[in-house]
C-alpha cells in the first residue's frame, strides 16, 4: 500500500475520478436549473461523497510517494501534466474534507428563490472546487495558470450570486480585479522561473540554477500574486468586501480552501521551485505576516457585521501562516533543517484547522442569516434559545478559531510560538535577537483573536434578542447539522490528536525543507506531542481536556453530593436596576470601543455623536482602512487619469483614426529602416 | 506513569484547594491590618464557602445552559492549572501535559468561559464585565506568555517543571532580564487577580467593577464554585510567581512523603507573597479605568524589554 498502488489504481487516479464526478455534478446540474429540490437533495450530497473520497485518496496519496499523469486534454501538443506529492496531497484532503462538509451544508441552504437559479449555482459551485483541485495537481505552468483563471472566473460568479444588490456587484468586481493583478504576477513569476527554455515543467524549474537576482526577482513576484489571492497585507482589501457578499457556502470556500491553494503556491514556488531561499525572503515573509495577522486581528474586533468580522479573522490566520513560512524559509536559508521542519509543521497546521473552523463559522453565520435575514450584530442576539444546535457547535468553533486549548487552534500557534522561541544558534545575530521579541507579536495576535471570538459569539447567540423577530428563528435543517457536526468534529479531531497529524506532515515538510518532525514525535505516545523533547516543551491535549473535564464533573457531582442541586428561576439581578431592555446590552460597536481606542491610529474614524438636547439621539461610527485612502484611491486616481488622457485620442471620427495608423507605419518603416 | 505519582500529583491538588481559600483569607487579614481596621478571621473564605454551597441557586429566567457550565468549566480548568504549576514537586505526572503556553492557553479558556457567561444573561452590567474582563485579559495574556518566555530563553525550555529544576538547581546567578519580567509579573499579577490598583474585589461601585460585574448574576453553589476558582487562579499565579523568581526548595521527588520538605518552604514563600500583596494593594490607589490598558502595556513592553536584555547579554 505504501507505493500508493491498490489493485492497480494509483492514488491519483483515485483523486481524478473525485475530480471528474464533480465535473459531472457540475453539467448535469445545468439540466436541472430550476429544480431547487433536485439540485439540493442529490447533487450536493453526491458532490459531498465525492469530496469524502478526494480526500481518503489524498490522505492515501500522502503516504505514498509523487504519483504523475498525463491527460490528453489541453492544447494539441501539450496535454495537461498533473502530478501528486505530499504538498498536493495535504491541500487535497483539506480541500476533500472541508469541501465535503461546506457541500452538504449547501445542500440544505440553496433556496428557489434567489438571485442565481439553484442549478447555475451549483454549476460554478463544482467548477469552483474542481479547478481548484486540478490547481493543486497540476505539473506545469500551463496547467496551473489555466485552472488558476477558471478558479477565479468561477469564485467571481459565485460572489456575485446575489447580483440584484448593487454593493455585491462592486464587491465582486474589487475582487476580479485584484485576482487579476495577482494572475499577471504568477503569470511573469513562471516566465521568470522557466527562462529562455520555454519549458514550463515544474520539475525542470526545480532543476534550473537561477542567479539570486533572478531567483529574489521570481520570489517577489510569487509573493505579490499568492499574497493578492491569499489577502495578505497591502492586497488585502477584497477580502472584507468579497466575503460578505458571497452567499456563506462560498465564502466558508474561500476562506477556507481558496485563500490555501494561495499559500500552497507560495510554498510551492518559494521552497520547491526555488529551493535555495535566502534569508531576506523568509524575513521579508516574517514581517509581512506579522503585520498582516496584526491588522486583521485588530479590525475583526471592531466590525459590526458577523462576515466581514470572519473575513478579518482569515486574514489574520493568514498572516499567521504566512509568518510560520517566513520563519521556516529563515532556518532553511541557514541550513537548520530540523527547525525549517517545526516552523512549516505550525504554518500547516493552521492551514489545516483554519479550513475546519472557519468554514465551520462561516457556515453559521449562513444559518444565521437564512433564520434571521440579518447581517449586522446590531440585529441579533439571544440565538443559543432558538437555535442551540447552531449555536453549540459555532461554540467549538470559536475557541478553535480563538486559539484556545485543547482545540486544532491552539496545536499550531504553540507549535508556532515553540519554534519563535528555539532560535538560539542563527548565525545572523540581528535576527538572533529578534525573533523571540517577534513572538510578543504573535501572543498577542491571539489573545486579540479571543477578543473577537467573544464578541461575534456573545452578539450573536448569548444575551437577549435585540430584534422582537428574532423568537421566530428557526434551527438549521438535518443536512446543514450534519456538515456542522462533521466540522466541527474534524475541529476537535485535530485539536486532540496532533501527533497522528503531524506524522502525517512529515513526507511535506520532508520534501520542502529536508526534515520533518515524525520521528520525534513517534515516540511519545499519540496523546503527548513533543517536538523537540519532553524536557523542552511537551503538550498533552487529550489529557488536558481529560484533566478539565473531569475535574469539572468531579466538582458538580460532590456539589450536589454534599449539599443540594436546588435551582429556583427569577428575573435578572443586574444590581437591582429595573426596566432591563436589550437595549441596554453592549451593542457590537460597545463591544470594539475598547480595541478601537487603543489601537486608534490602525483606522480611520468617523463618528456622529449625540447632542444633550437630541430629541432622537444617534451614534454612528464608521471604520475605515487606512489603505484605502492612502493606496488603493491613489492609484485608482491615477488609472482614471491616464484613461481620461488615453481617451484624448479617441475623436470617433474615421479619418482621425486612419491617421494613426498611418503616422504608426511610417514610425515603424522608420524603427526598421535602422 | 505510576501509583506514586498519582497520589503525589492528587495530594498536590489537594493541597492547592485547601490552601487557596486560605491564601485568600491570608492576604484579607493582611490588608485589614495594614489599614487599622479590625480583621475578618483567617477561616473567612472557607466559611463563605460553605454558606454559599448551602443556599439555593437563583438562575435569571432567560439563563442558557452556558450560563450554568461556566462555573464548573471555569473551576475545573483553575484545578488543573493548580495541577499543572510545579508547587511541591517537579516530578509529577500531570506536568508533561502542560507547558507555560498551554498555562496561558488555560486561563484564557477560563477567561472567555467566564466571559461568555456574563453576557448571557443579557444586562447592561454583564456585558459591561465582559468587556472589561477581556479588554484585560488580551493585554494581561501576552504579557504573561512574555514573562513566561523570559525564563523559557534562560533555561531553554517552555516545561515549567525543566525551568524550576533549572532555575533552582543553578549556581547562583542574576539575571537580569528576570528582573525586569519579575516586576512585569507582579504587574499581571494583580490585573489578573482583580486587586487594587486594576480592580478592587471589595466593592460593586458599577463605574470601576470588572471580576465582580462578571459575578453578578451568579449565586448559591454556582458563585461558591466562581469565588473558590478565583482564589485557585490566585493561588496558581501566586505558584508561578514563587516557581519562575523563587525556585529554591521545590522537591524533585514523586512520592508524598519526599515532598513533604517542600511543605514549609511553599507556605512559607507564600505568605511572603500574601504580605507582599496586602502591601501594595494598601500603598496604592486604584486607577481610572482607563489608564488600564496604560498599565497592562507597561507590564507587556517591560517584559518584552527582559527578552531584548536577555538577547543582547546572553548567547
Amino acid at each position: 500500500m505504501h507505493d500508493g498502488r491498490l489493485a492497480g489504481l494509483l492514488a491519483i487516479d483515485a483523486v481524478l475520478i473525485a475530480i471528474a464526478a464533480w465535473l459531472v455534478l457540475a453539467v448535469l446540474s445545468l439540466f436541472l436549473l430550476r429544480r431547487r429540490t433536485a439540485v439540493a437533495r442529490a447533487i450536493f450530497p453526491l458532490a459531498a461523497v465525492a469530496g469524502l473520497l478526494l480526500g481518503a485518496a489524498a490522505l492515501w496519496g500522502l503516504a505514498g510517494g509523487a504519483e504523475t499523469a498525463v491527460l490528453a486534454i489541453g492544447l494539441p501538443g501539450l496535454p495537461f501534466h498533473l502530478r501528486l506529492d505530499g504538498l498536493a496531497a495535504l491541500f487535497l484532503a483539506l480541500l476533500g474534507f472541508a469541501g465535503a462538509g461546506v457541500s452538504l451544508y449547501t445542500g440544505g441552504y440553496v433556496r428557489a428563490d434567489d438571485a442565481t437559479p439553484p442549478g447555475l449555482f451549483a454549476f460554478g459551485y463544482l467548477l469552483f472546487l474542481a479547478s481548484m483541485a486540478m490547481v493543486l495537481l497540476a505539473a506545469d505552468a500551463y496547467v496551473f495558470m489555466v485552472m488558476w483563471e477558471v478558479m477565479a472566473l468561477s469564485s467571481f460568479f459565485l460572489v456575485i450570486a446575489n447580483h440584484h444588490s448593487e454593493e455585491t456587484r462592486s464587491a465582486g468586481f474589487l475582487y476580479l480585479l485584484i485576482a487579476h493583478l495577482g494572475a499577471i504576477a504568477i503569470l511573469l513569476c513562471f516566465g521568470v522561473l522557466a527562462g529562455k527554455t520555454g519549458d514550463y515543467g515544474f520539475a525542470d524549474m526545480a532543476h534550473r540554477q537561477l542567479t539570486p537576482f533572478w531567483a529574489s526577482a521570481a520570489f517577489l513576484l510569487a509573493l505579490l500574486g499568492f499574497g493578492a489571492k491569499a489577502g495578505v497585507l497591502p492586497l488585502h482589501v477584497w477580502l472584507p468586501e468579497a466575503h460578505p457578499a458571497a452567499p456563506s457556502p462560498v465564502s466558508a470556500l474561500m476562506s477556507s480552501l481558496m485563500l490555501k491553494t494561495a499559500i500552497y503556491g507560495l510554498l510551492r514556488v518559494s521552497l520547491d521551485l526555488l529551493h535555495q531561499p535566502q534569508w531576506w525572503w523568509g524575513a521579508l515573509l516574517l514581517a509581512l505576516g506579522l503585520a498582516t495577522a496584526l491588522y486583521g486581528v485588530v479590525f475583526s474586533a471592531v466590525q459590526t457585521d458577523m462576515k466581514r468580522l470572519l473575513a478579518y479573522s482569515s486574514i489574520e490566520n493568514i498572516g499567521l501562516i504566512v509568518a510560520g513560512i517566513g520563519l521556516s524559509m529563515v532556518f532553511r536559508a541557514y541550513g537548520m533543517n530540523a527547525l525549517a521542519a517545526l516552523a512549516l509543521t505550525a504554518a500547516l497546521y493552521q492551514a489545516a484547522s483554519h479550513a475546519f473552523f472557519k468554514s465551520l463559522l462561516f457556515l453559521v453565520t449562513g444559518s444565521v442569516l437564512h433564520a434571521t435575514g440579518q447581517r449586522n450584530l446590531g440585529h441579533l442576539g439571544g440565538l443559543i434559545r432558538t437555535m442551540p444546535w447552531v449555536a453549540w457547535l459555532g461554540f467549538v468553533g470559536v475557541l478553535a478559531s480563538a486559539g484556545l486549548p485543547p482545540l486544532s487552534g491552539f496545536v499550531s500557534e504553540w507549535l508556532l510560538l515553540q519554534s519563535f522561541l528555539f532560535t538560539p544558534g542563527l548565525p545572523n545575530g540581528f535576527l538572533n535577537m529578534l525573533i523571540p521579541v517577534v513572538a510578543a507579536v504573535i501572543a498577542l495576535v491571539a489573545a486579540l483573536a479571543g477578543y473577537a471570538m467573544v464578541k461575534f459569539f456573545g452578539v450573536i447567540f448569548l444575551g437577549r434578542p435585540r430584534e422582537a423577530s428574532l423568537a421566530q428563528a428557526h434551527d438549521a435543517g438535518i443536512m446543514e447539522r450534519t456538515a456542522l457536526v462533521w466540522l466541527a468534529a474534524v475541529s476537535v479531531a485535530l485539536g486532540l490528536a496532533p501527533n497522528i497529524v503531524i506524522q502525517a506532515l512529515d513526507p511535506v515538510t520532508r520534501a520542502l525543507v529536508g526534515a520533518g518532525l515524525g520521528p520525534t514525535v513517534a515516540q511519545q505516545g499519540w496523546w503527548l506531542l513533543a517536538p523537540i523533547s519532553v524536557e523542552r516543551a511537551s503538550y498533552g491535549p487529550a489529557v488536558f481536556l481529560a484533566g478539565v473535564l473531569a475535574a469539572s464533573l468531579l466538582a458538580a457531582l460532590l456539589v450536589r453530593r454534599l449539599y443540594h442541586g436546588h435551582l429556583r428561576r427569577a428575573p435578572p439581578w443586574d444590581c437591582g436596576h429595573p426596566w432591563q431592555s436589550a437595549r441596554m446590552q453592549d451593542s457590537a460597536e460597545g463591544l470594539g470601543q475598547p480595541i478601537r481606542q487603543i489601537f486608534e491610529p490602525f483606522f480611520r474614524m468617523r463618528r456622529e455623536l449625540p447632542d444633550p438636547f437630541d430629541t432622537q439621539p444617534r451614534y454612528h461610527v464608521e471604520i475605515e482602512d487606512r489603505f484605502w485612502l492612502g493606496l488603493y484611491l491613489p492609484v485608482a486616481r491615477a488609472v482614471d487619469f491616464v484613461a481620461r488622457q488615453a481617451g484624448r485620442l479617441q475623436q470617433g471620427r474615421i479619418a482621425v483614426y486612419l491617421l494613426y495608423s498611418f503616422a504608426t507605419l511610417l514610425v515603424l518603416l522608420l524603427l526598421v529602416r535602422r | 506513569m505510576n501509583y506514586f505519582g498519582l497520589l503525589a500529583q492528587s495530594f498536590a491538588v489537594l493541597l492547592a484547594l485547601l490552601l487557596a481559600p486560605l491564601l485568600k483569607g491570608w492576604v484579607d487579614l493582611w490588608r485589614a491590618w495594614l489599614q487599622n481596621r479590625s480583621a475578618p478571621s483567617l477561616l473567612q473564605p472557607y466559611r463563605v464557602l460553605h454558606k454559599l454551597f448551602w443556599k439555593e441557586s437563583v438562575v435569571a429566567d432567560a439563563a442558557s445552559p452556558l450560563f450554568r457550565l461556566a462555573p464548573y468549566a471555569v473551576f475545573g480548568c483553575m484545578l488543573l492549572a493548580c495541577a499543572i504549576v510545579p508547587t511541591l514537586s517537579t516530578d509529577l505526572p500531570f506536568a508533561p501535559v502542560a507547558d507555560a503556553i498551554a498555562l496561558a492557553g488555560l486561563f484564557a479558556l477560563a477567561r472567555v468561559f467566564m466571559s461568555l457567561a456574563a453576557m448571557d444573561i443579557g444586562t447592561a452590567f454583564g456585558s459591561l464585565g465582559a468587556r472589561r474582563e477581556m479588554l484585560l485579559g488580551f493585554l494581561a495574556e501576552p504579557a504573561l506568555l512574555m514573562v513566561l518566555f523570559n525564563a523559557s530563553l534562560i533555561t531553554g525550555s517552555t516545561s515549567l517543571a525543566t525551568i524550576v529544576e533549572t532555575l533552582g538547581h543553578q549556581q547562583f546567578a542574576i539575571h537580569p532580564s528576570l528582573a525586569v519580567a519579575g516586576v512585569a509579573f507582579t504587574l499581571v499579577w494583580l490585573a489578573e487577580n482583580a486587586r487594587i490598583p486594576v480592580d478592587n474585589p471589595a466593592t460593586h461601585l458599577e463605574l470601576t467593577m470588572i471580576h465582580e460585574a462578571l459575578l453578578l448574576e451568579y449565586s448559591g453553589r454556582h458563585l461558591a464554585l466562581m469565588e473558590w476558582a478565583a482564589s485557585l487562579k490566585m493561588f496558581a499565579y501566586a505558584c508561578i510567581g514563587v516557581a519562575l523568581f523563587f525556585p529554591w526548595g521545590v522537591a524533585q521527588a514523586q512520592s508524598p512523603a519526599g515532598m513533604l520538605p517542600a511543605l514549609p518552604v511553599l507556605l512559607f514563600k507564600l505568605a511572603l507573597g500574601g504580605v507582599a500583596l496586602a502591601l501594595i494593594e494598601t500603598f496604592s490607589a486604584k486607577m481610572r479605568l482607563f489608564r488600564v490598558p496604560e498599565f497592562l502595556a507597561t507590564a507587556f513592553l517591560l517584559a518584552v524589554i527582559g527578552l531584548l536584555v536577555h538577547a543582547l547579554l546572553g548567547s
